[in-house]
């Protein structure tokens, strides 16, 4: 209807001055053709349709970035098992509901007082690699971890001294509840110590790399925040 | 010409210009005094069964065009000088084909759970018949695969394929390598034996260490801050639904360009000269300076 309407203005209108088609329905002072309304109307619906399909399919995907679990805690042992000088290697179930792979290991003893630590409380190493998650061993002879991937040297308190790691051991937060110790979600430390929430290995931590690598969602506040 | 009057009508090569298919051999005779023999019944069932086929493909030609479509596809004008190197391309997507048809297969076995992923990847292996040389076959042809897209990559930077005006075509095909780079990546895992499982760690705490949005690329790669049950499901789903669809298509857009285009001759040929016959004082003035360099 329209380009017939069109053609015959157009056919109408000299060609020395083409006078502006008037489409049907035009009216005097209207701000848009019929036409463009209903491009802009048809084009818009679409994009409603799409977003709403769209939006929750990645809303679903991207959700679990944002997404914390429940706090998950294990009871380990007595806490006479633990001594101060060295560690008992335990394995427990970091997440759950996954079977063998949900579970990690811990290198766990007491607070040392020549460390400054409180010889009430116990701690938890991670035995994941602060480089790329290899798992460390503790090596009883040196008081050292060193991780096989790619040689990567930590003290007795879990800091780097050698190899390619970036910052300190991951420690699990660890409370006594009567005389059973149990361990709890993990976290991560700067070089100081001082406890920051988890970081992935191959992250650093402490200073301007808390916004280079910002804490997610999915983690648990550290203790003592 | 026997084997094109194999070939149903509409796809036969098309004649050259100059060379229709004009009125040949004798001219007929006078039909009053040899007038043709008329066909028998079992002569004219039996050049009509003959026709069947044909019948058939123009029956889809007419309502399709596609025969236009194919014999422009099937006897398009290659240059002068191409040879095996321009096979990389097909080569690849045989690999790609090889994967789709060896991975639907394997996907009939494979439970996509930690607990049975492991173990139904063993039941293909040792139970199903000829599962370990279909899932070898998906195993060792990623490899191939992965390995093919470089060579093919190579032949086309080497030959300077990639120049104008196939340039589009050269941004596609670099999709589809990262493409088929994360197909490598996410199928890794689905084994879920010790190897997959510290693979995949090592892969997260790589993209994790991209600086600001890393941590959160790797949560999304893991579906949580550590590998869970949907870890596993969401890489089954981006191997065998994502990247299999976007592939599928880029590699539509990648081969329409490769026809619409055209392949390009390898450098080492020249120009063609143009066919002018250059005068013969000329010619033999070359030819005499060639034989003065030589003899100085």
């Amino acid at each position: 209807m329209a380009d017939e309407a069109d053609k015959q203005i157009g056919a109408e209108a000299s060609p020395r001055e083409p006078a502006a088609p008037k489409p049907p329905g035009y009216f005097e002072g209207e701000s848009m053709t019929r036409r463009r309304a209903f491009t802009i109307a048809a084009q818009g619906l679409g994009g409603i349709a799409g977003a709403a399909i769209v939006l929750p399919a990645v809303g679903f995907a991207v959700a679990p970035i944002f997404h914390r679990g429940d706090e998950h805690w294990e009871t380990i042992g007595a806490v006479g098992d633990f001594v101060s000088d060295t560690y008992r290697q335990i394995t427990f179930t970091e997440t759950e509901g996954v079977g063998k792979i949900g579970e990690t290991t811990a290198y766990v003893r007491k607070g040392a007082k020549e460390l400054g630590e409180n010889p009430g409380e116990i701690i938890a190493l991670s035995n994941r690699c602060a480089h790329l998650g290899c798992p460390v061993r503790y090596v009883e002879a040196a008081a050292n971890f060193i991780c096989p991937c790619h040689g990567g040297v930590y003290d007795f308190e879990g800091k780097r001294i050698g190899g390619p790691p970036v910052r300190p051991l991951d420690r699990f937060q660890t409370r006594i509840r009567g005389k059973q110790v149990e361990l709890g979600p993990r976290y991560s430390v700067t070089s100081q110590l001082e406890p920051v929430r988890a970081r992935d290995p191959g992250q650093f931590t402490g200073g301007i790399w808390e916004y280079l690598y910002p804490p997610r969602p999915s983690t648990f506040p550290p203790p003592g925040s | 010409m026997k084997l094109d009057s194999l070939i149903p009508a509409p796809l036969r090569k098309p004649p050259k210009p100059g060379q229709g298919s004009g009125p040949t051999g004798p001219a007929p005779a006078d039909l009053k005094t040899s007038p043709p023999e008329r066909p028998s019944d079992a002569e004219r069932a039996t050049g009509r069964a003959k026709e069947t086929p044909h019948d058939v493909l123009a029956w889809v030609d007419q309502r399709t065009g596609a025969a236009g479509f194919l014999t422009g596809l099937l006897y398009r004008k290659v240059p002068k000088g191409t040879n095996w190197f321009y096979t990389l391309g097909s080569a690849t997507l045989f690999a790609f084909i090889t994967q789709a048809v060896t991975g639907v297969f394997l996907a009939m076995f494979y439970t996509p759970s930690t607990s049975d992923a492991y173990a139904s990847i063993a039941h293909i292996n040792n139970d199903v018949f000829l599962g370990s040389f279909v899932h070898g076959m998906h195993k060792w042809g990623s490899s191939v695969m992965v390995i093919l897209v470089f060579l093919h990559m190579g032949r086309v930077f080497f030959f300077g394929a990639y120049k104008y005006p196939r340039e589009l075509n050269w941004v596609i095909g670099v999709v589809l390598l990262i493409l088929t780079l994360a197909m490598a990546f996410t199928g890794y895992l689905l084994p879920f034996d010790q190897r997959s499982f510290w693979a995949s760690t090592v892969a997260f705490n790589i993209t994790g260490t991209g600086p600001v949005i890393g941590p959160y690329l790797a949560d999304f790669l893991r579906a949580g801050p550590e590998i869970g049950a949907t870890t596993l499901s969401r890489f089954y789903s981006i191997h065998m639904l994502l990247i299999p669809g976007a592939i599928i298509a880029l590699i539509g857009a990648h081969l329409y360009l490769v026809v619409k285009l055209g392949t390009t001759a390898p450098p080492w040929l020249r120009a063609a000269k143009p066919k002018t016959a250059a005068p013969a004082s000329q010619l033999d003035a070359g030819a005499e300076g060639n034989g003065a360099a030589a003899g100085r």
